[in-house]
């Protein structure tokens, strides 16, 4: 005798701890099997953009932190470099060199934070987690050396940061950036030989290059697909065109190989800071720029490689001291256009992995 | 072969459970009890040493009679938080800080004192009102201020059970203890002067000024042409 069954909806989040905060998903499944995904947000917009256009040039800077909170620093450098290409500011060498310290640092924490909480999606509770917050917790020290704040920094400014770091700040940084690549040995031994992690993630999620590219997704995700591209190569902004770093890419873009490729990028990283301590120069840190900037009119977008993709800022002026027009391309939403093709035919367990391979931070998903 | 992988990885958790000198991931509060194997990782050595050198303190940690020691965990000179550090004398009352706030939480209301304004006095300040309750220390007002009257403060513990009270007045703000932060205060840094340190220095109200004048055309260059 057939039983008579039929599919079942249910609402993942907005509550559920493995949704990386505010997010839910509707999923109708056929028994474990997920047949359709529909993605919900906005529970935590705030109208970044909208309130960006009645505050003065310096004021977004603490807006902008407020995006994705992984990796604050990336969030600033990429708002001021876009108001210093609306304004025509050149922030002087030092504060290039400092600002790309601090982007790369931002990189580690959140690729740290990514591969934890991977870890925990996976149903390995808090102790890989634990590991990957030990080190985040160093760089964040840092963070808080240079400008007094660990998450919310506002450390930088157009054409230049605020503050030149502290004498401590560099004997500091080179003992962390030391230390870093064993302890990423360390997480690597724990997790990339692992049957069971092997097991959950290879030729999970999979995701081709072309399907990548046509869904415009950037970032680690793309690259675990083979694809290399990289802002920070292909558009190089800041003081990167001296560096020497290489672009690590994944073989068949599953999940597996999205985590690889943050480790390898956080390792890329680690080589970029060493340079930039060798290389930077002394000098002044901030550009002679005032306080109230009053950007000509027009148009500019500025893109860095955050940790999660290509962020860029589209910044229209129309003279006056606040932005006419603040459009941020937040890498996070993007690549959560490709969600429901990754999702579809796999099981319950296998979606919060692959959510969680993502990397999402709702706050820049929303803003 | 298979499990080799599980194996590797249990040996990295054991490695990070006994080895001394790995740093703790939580900070414990004041409070709270330490086993033998914390007790013996805040010492720096191997537990197991810890146990044979001074078995007593280890025998008590089993049993939960020994406490973190009361020893806060470094803030850093530059830290950004409550406690804001307000000087009377050199606030003139031009509301710069309440411009610049971006949440617009900083309230002045000044009137004209009764001596001539022409001769270099200044504004009496009847309220200069502080909602910490939305501030999100930025830090923004510090550097708008022109004449180094407002620094941030490095509390962070200022729990209270209304949101009324966390309001801060001008009273309550010339009642506290100065603790200035480093925070975009270049002539404190050079001074290597710690807020948070009791037993140095303090500064006075002095030497958190900053002692040169600007030039009128550096402050041009600040300010904006106007």
């Amino acid at each position: 005798m057939a039983v008579k069954t039929e599919p079942v909806t249910i609402n993942l989040g907005p509550q559920h701890p493995s949704t990386h905060g505010v997010f839910r998903l509707r999923v109708k499944f056929d028994g474990e099997v997920v047949l359709d995904v529909e993605p919900v947000f906005g529970y935590l917009h705030r109208g970044t953009e909208k309130l960006a256009e009645s505050r003065t040039y310096v004021q977004i800077v603490t807006l902008t932190d407020r995006l994705d909170y992984t990796a604050s620093m990336s969030n600033n450098l990429s708002y001021v470099l876009a108001v210093e290409k609306l304004a025509g500011i050149e922030a002087p060498e030092r504060a290039q060199y400092i600002r790309v310290i601090c982007a790369e640092l931002a990189r580690i924490s959140s690729h740290l934070m990514a591969t934890g909480f991977l870890l925990n999606d996976l149903g390995a509770f808090a102790t890989p987690l634990m590991y990957c917050f030990r080190e985040r917790e160093r760089i964040l020290d840092l963070f808080e050396m240079l400008c007094g704040a660990r998450i919310t920094v506002s450390y930088m400014r157009p054409g230049g940061v605020l503050q030149d770091p502290p004498d401590d700040f560099w004997p500091a940084l080179t003992r962390i950036n030391d230390d870093l690549p064993q302890y990423f040995d360390e997480l690597e031994s724990l997790i990339t030989g692992n049957e069971i992690v092997l097991a959950r993630t290879r030729d999970v999620g999979t995701i081709s290059a072309e399907h990548a590219i046509n869904a415009s997704i950037s970032g680690p995700i793309l690259r675990a697909t083979g694809v290399q591209w990289d802002v920070r190569r292909a558009d190089p902004y800041e003081i990167y065109d001296r560096l020497d770093f290489d672009i690590p890419i994944g073989a068949v873009g599953d999940t597996f190989d999205r985590y690889l490729v943050r480790i390898q990028e956080m390792r890329e990283s680690v080589k970029i800071i060493r340079q930039c301590i060798e290389q930077t120069p002394d000098g002044p840190y901030r550009a002679d720029a005032p306080w109230f900037i009053r950007a000509p009119e027009g148009d500019a977008y500025a893109a860095v490689e955050g940790p999660k993709g290509e962020l860029g800022f589209y910044m229209v002026s129309d003279g006056d001291i606040s932005p006419y027009r603040c459009k941020i391309r937040a890498p996070s939403f993007i690549n959560l256009t490709a969600l429901t093709d990754m999702l579809v035919g796999w099981k319950m367990g296998d979606l919060i992995t692959i959510f969680g391979s993502l990397d999402v931070v709702l706050g820049e998903v929303d803003r | 072969m298979y499990g080799v992988g599980l194996i590797k990885g249990l040996g990295v958790t054991i490695k990070n459970l006994i080895l001394p000198g790995r740093q703790f991931t939580i900070h414990q509060y004041p409070d709270r009890k330490i086993g033998p194997i914390g007790l013996a990782r805040m010492e720096g050595k191997n537990p197991l040493a810890f146990a044979l050198s001074r078995p007593g303190e280890t025998l008590k940690a089993m049993m939960g009679l020994v406490s973190v020691p009361d020893k806060r965990q470094d803030q850093h000179p530059r830290f950004r938080g409550e406690e804001f550090s307000w000087y009377d004398n050199r606030c003139t009352g031009c509301a710069s800080c309440a411009k610049y706030c971006p949440l617009g939480i900083i309230k002045i209301v000044t009137s004209p004192s009764e001596t001539a304004m022409q001769e270099g006095d200044k504004y009496a300040i009847d309220v200069f009102d502080i909602d910490i309750g939305r501030c999100m220390f930025c830090g923004l007002c510090v550097e708008a201020c022109p004449y180094d009257a407002l620094h941030m403060g490095s509390g962070f513990e200022e729990g209270t059970y209304t949101r009324a009270e966390l309001v801060i007045n001008v009273d309550m703000l010339k009642a506290a203890p100065k603790k200035p932060s480093q925070w975009f205060r270049p002539q404190l840094t050079s001074q290597n002067y710690n807020p948070l340190d009791s037993d140095g220095k303090e500064a006075s109200s002095q030497d958190v000024h900053r002692h040169e004048k600007p030039s009128q055309s550096d402050q041009e260059k600040t300010w904006g042409q106007r």
